[in-house]
């Protein structure tokens, strides 16, 4: 990683970014993405799309997390005895 | 996306179910795509320790909203699932091994979160978990690239750098990051957060298998 890094063009005093650099983190992000990694148009996503599906999905995962906790908590509030035994068993493995 | 969450086959009343199960869903995601190391990280075997730990994290939980004085009327029902969501979060953040800036952002909140309250009925088992890594973490393995956005104005189109501000936004920590380190701590922070979601769902069902009860009323 820190070698793409002394590969930036710019010969000033800061090390700046190189435009291949980005584009590089924006493939691999679009790769993640579910949505845009099945599409054929792979070299013509803009990186603003990938960005703005990137921020959309992220907050999707948030929610699911949060209903998925607050399901959690709801099964865990309520079946105490249950699922504090399985959770020992589990422990004690 | 309900490619990603593999139909669990039913549970067996054996408590070895779950460690099956998960590799079980570990096998299959894994033939689906190869990318690089990221990748093989947040679908290895690092997602059965972040299984345990969520265990041990989510049995406190358990003790802790039973102990308290709070009825189990719906005005504690968010703050429990907040309190689980917490948990999930730090939890998923330790397994990250600090080599990350989310991770890191996550714990950091939660020890400062914890100094400014008064009562903390969790002492006596988080500074544990959290001097542990915070040690690790500041000893940190030099993951902070000090690059200056100045010269990125080649392609600082405002949507491209707008996006990525609220896209460093959404990441924990990494508000005030410079461009590539958010999208690095993206990519990262979205693998995470699916192993993540896979977790969380597969402990649901196996748990609402095991009580057996229905479906709570809304």
């Amino acid at each position: 990683m820190s070698g793409r890094r002394s590969r930036s063009r710019q010969s000033s005093g800061t090390t700046r970014i190189s435009e291949d650099q980005i584009n590089d983190l924006v493939i691999k992000l679009q790769q993640l993405l579910p949505e845009l990694r099945d599409s054929h148009r792979s070299d013509k996503v803009s990186a603003a799309r990938v960005l703005q599906d990137t921020c959309n999905y992220i907050r999707n995962l948030h929610r699911e997390v949060d209903d998925l906790s607050e399901r959690l908590s709801e099964l865990l509030a309520n079946s105490d005895t249950a699922q504090a035994a399985l959770i020992r068993s589990l422990l004690t493995q | 996306m309900a490619s990603l969450f593999s139909d669990n086959e039913q549970p067996p009343t054996n408590s070895n179910s779950i460690s099956t199960v998960l590799v079980g869903k570990k096998k299959s995601l894994s033939a689906s795509t190869g990318d690089g190391e990221s990748y093989a990280r947040w679908r290895s075997e690092k997602q059965q320790r972040i299984y345990s730990a969520k265990l041990i994290q989510a049995l406190k939980q358990v003790r802790l909203s039973s102990s308290s004085s709070a009825s189990t009327s719906s005005p504690t029902a968010q703050k429990r699932g907040k309190a689980v969501r917490e948990a999930a979060d730090r939890a998923l953040a330790v397994s990250a091994r600090g080599r990350t800036l989310w991770s890191r952002a996550i714990l950091a909140n939660r020890i400062k979160l914890k100094f400014r309250k008064q009562k903390r009925p969790r002492q006596t088992v988080v500074p544990a978990v959290t001097t542990v890594v915070t040690t690790g973490a500041s000893s940190s393995r030099g993951r902070k690239p000090r690059v200056s956005v100045v010269g990125l104005n080649k392609k600082s189109l405002p949507t491209v750098n707008r996006k990525v501000r609220s896209l460093g936004r959404l990441v924990p920590g990494c508000k005030k990051e410079s461009v590539p380190v958010i999208l690095e701590e993206a990519t990262d922070y979205i693998q995470a957060l699916e192993m993540q979601v896979r977790a969380m769902n597969s402990l649901v069902e196996l748990l609402s298998g095991y009580s057996g009860s229905a479906p709570p009323p809304i």
